[in-house]
């Protein structure tokens, strides 16, 4: 039993990363259409962001943070405002073709500038637990948790209380008759772009400490793209849920599955879902009409 | 500007336009044939050139031509390898039977894939094929009996009825015809009604519907088609590495395979070899750079006295040897090429041509792209 509460208290901390980067390609795809393949090295990039400032420049851990939020929200938007809205209305090929070439050379620019080294982020939570009867909770998977929860409640705030937010739904729903009501359409989908790097930079700050800063530290993007898939594509519950799915199949595969299977146990549960539910457990894609 | 007076509709699909084309098309069969005695130091990569372009035209006409994405083409060529590798060394098959079973168990992986595929659309299907190369990996790592796992599997030289391939030359023109059989082929698939299914698919799912196009046929044949060349070029490149193992096969090798297709121009078979060209010879390319660019920097501002040269060259020098600037670089001709020649190199050649041949007529209004608003995959 300790075990089990132990694997799904792992399952929940790590599925919560997943989800968030989920959430991250999932606000950009509702309002967008565009699927965002770099949103991993978005993450990377937060995180080696934090790092600087921590270890480089010896800022606080919180003010850390907050900065690398805003520096990569920042080139969130930028790269929306140069770069991906010049490819709106081309198939969605060249886009994931784009955001490719865009995570390549993200990584590049990271090993550059920061070294391909791995790094260990300093945080006031790291190594400290606290037992709960046989179960030790970890602080970091604590504040992954918490971080998870309130970051979503402040996006739900947003999205539903006030005015930016309703545009944005608005434009997600319809660009052109959202266009008609006078909502800048372009200002919002840097907006959105900003929202979702700044999403990707908290869960890597949140994922440092657990798993160690490197260079391909995006490529947990593939497994959140699968919980982004589970969830469906356009829902934003489903981007969570599926990720907290995935997190905890991967844990209890690792357990109790023989080796190898941790790894592609997430894939697999994919693949059968996308076979049985092609559009995904919450997905709302359809017929294209002509 | 050449125009052909068509007389039949048989001419709308023949392999070759006029005399012209045709005859472009020997004299470089011929010149390919005797390349191996002019630069004889670089036969070893021209064949790999040939091994990509093959692996190319293969996912030329999942991608290019039937429109299906698919972000797990390593898998295939990696099922292809493997296969080959064990028939021939542990079954001890022979080379003809070895590689038609590589090709079989990879056309049958291929319809494993497209089946599920049918049924989805866009971002989904890419993904289903990323988590599909993603597990035939990791039963590379795992299947110890079959693969080696880990330590790899070491490939002799291959020995086809009784004749060894083993030297780089022998080698060179087992590659070339294998490649022009492939390309061969494909073209010829490609201007049979099969091959038009596929263009409708890819252009419009619902209009080629309703002209009767079977989908759920013609997109497994497509998976099928694809997958089975794939697992021919697997045969070919795992003699040209001479050595498996699993972290070859990883996503960034699917990722290299559509860079080939879309570098070189999305939907013709010159763009697969194009851009085959392109990712073969670009990390030589950039190897030889490696050396030669911070000299050149060197002097450039070597202008400036001696001291301002000595510092831009080391700088320059400590920045293009980073390990890291390769993908890099490869990441961003991949965003140059999507953002100002979708069409690939074949494309802007397109557009060269028509310049020259009609030129001074020739109107830059004519390749432009349409912009629309949106283009909706998703229904409400």
């Amino acid at each position: 039993m300790d075990t089990i509460l132990q694997l799904v208290l792992n399952g929940l901390a790590v599925g919560c990363i997943y989800g968030l980067v989920a959430l991250g390609f999932v606000l950009i795809y509702k309002t967008t259409e565009l699927v965002n393949f770099s949103q991993g090295d978005l993450l990377m990039l937060g995180a080696f962001t934090c790092y600087m400032f921590v270890v480089w420049y010896g800022v606080g851990y919180w003010a850390a943070f907050a900065l690398a939020i805003v520096a990569v929200a920042l080139f969130g938007a930028l790269l929306d405002a140069t770069i991906l809205r010049r490819v709106i209305g081309q198939p969605q090929f060249a886009v994931v073709m784009l955001t490719i070439g865009l995570g390549a050379t993200f990584r590049s620019f990271a090993s550059i500038t920061w070294g391909s080294e791995i790094y260990t982020l300093p945080t006031p939570f790291s190594a400290r637990q606290t037992m709960l009867g046989k179960v030790s909770v970890s602080h970091e998977y604590v504040a992954i948790i918490v971080g998870t929860v309130l970051l979503c409640a402040v996006l739900y705030a947003f999205f539903t209380y006030t005015k930016v937010g309703v545009a944005m739904q608005a434009t997600s729903q319809n660009q052109l008759a959202a266009y008609y009501m006078g909502i800048p359409v372009k200002r919002m989908f840097s907006l959105i772009w900003a929202i979702s790097a700044g999403v990707a930079a908290v869960a890597g700050v949140l994922l440092a400490p657990v798993s160690l800063i490197d260079v391909n530290l995006g490529f947990i993007g593939l497994k959140a793209f699968a919980a982004a898939v589970l969830g469906g594509f356009g829902s934003i519950l489903g981007a969570l849920i599926g990720g907290l799915t995935i997190g905890l199949i991967e844990m209890f595969a690792g357990t109790y599955l023989p080796q190898g299977f941790k790894d592609v146990a997430a894939y697999v549960v994919l693949l059968i879902v996308l076979a049985v539910r092609p559009q995904g457990m919450f997905g709302t894609v359809g017929r294209k009409k002509v | 500007m050449r125009f052909v007076f068509k007389t039949s509709y048989g001419q709308d699909v023949t392999l070759f336009r006029d005399s012209v084309q045709r005859n472009t098309y020997i004299a470089l069969f011929l010149a390919l044939l005797t390349l191996p005695l002019v630069v004889p130091e670089y036969v070893g990569d021209i064949s790999l050139v040939f091994i990509y372009s093959l692996c190319g035209v293969s996912l030329m006409v999942l991608t290019g031509y039937t429109g299906l994405v698919s972000l797990g083409h390593a898998a295939f060529i990696g099922i292809g390898a493997y296969v080959y590798v064990y028939a021939a060394q542990d079954l001890g098959a022979p080379w003809f039977v070895a590689v038609a079973l590589a090709v079989a168990v990879t056309a049958a992986s291929g319809v494993l894939v497209g089946l599920p595929a049918l049924r989805m659309t866009g971002v989904y299907l890419s993904i289903a094929t990323l988590a599909f190369a993603l597990i035939i990996q990791e039963v590379f790592t795992r299947w110890d009996a079959v693969t080696g796992g880990l330590k790899g599997k070491p490939v002799a030289k291959a020995v086809i009825f009784g004749v060894s391939f083993g030297s780089e030359e022998r080698f060179y023109f087992l590659c070339l015809a294998f490649l022009l059989g492939g390309l061969w082929l494909t073209a010829n698939l490609l201007r049979s009604p099969t091959g038009r299914a596929w263009v409708a698919i890819r252009d419009s799912e619902v209009a080629a519907q309703s002209m009767g196009v079977n989908l759920a046929l013609y997109k497994t044949m497509a998976f099928a088609y694809s997958a089975g060349l794939m697992g021919m070029a697997g045969a070919l490149f795992a003699h040209k590495i001479g050595f498996l193992a699993p972290d070859i096969f990883s996503v960034l090798f699917s990722i290299q395979f559509l860079l080939m297709v879309v570098v070189g121009g999305l939907g013709s078979l010159h763009g697969a070899v194009y851009g085959a060209v392109f990712v073969a010879l670009l990390p030589v390319l950039i190897s030889q750079s490696r050396d030669a660019v911070p000299v050149w920097a060197g002097h450039l501002f070597g202008v400036f006295g001696k001291d301002a040269g000595n510092t831009v060259f080391s700088a320059v020098d400590r920045f293009v040897k980073q390990a890291g600037l390769e993908p890099g670089i490869f990441g961003l001709i991949l965003v140059l090429f999507i953002l100002f020649e979708p069409l690939g190199i074949y494309g802007r050649w397109v557009k060269i041509r028509l310049y020259f041949s009609s030129f001074p007529l020739y109107k830059h209004a004519t390749f432009r792209r349409q912009k629309s608003y949106m283009r909706s995959e998703r229904l409400r």
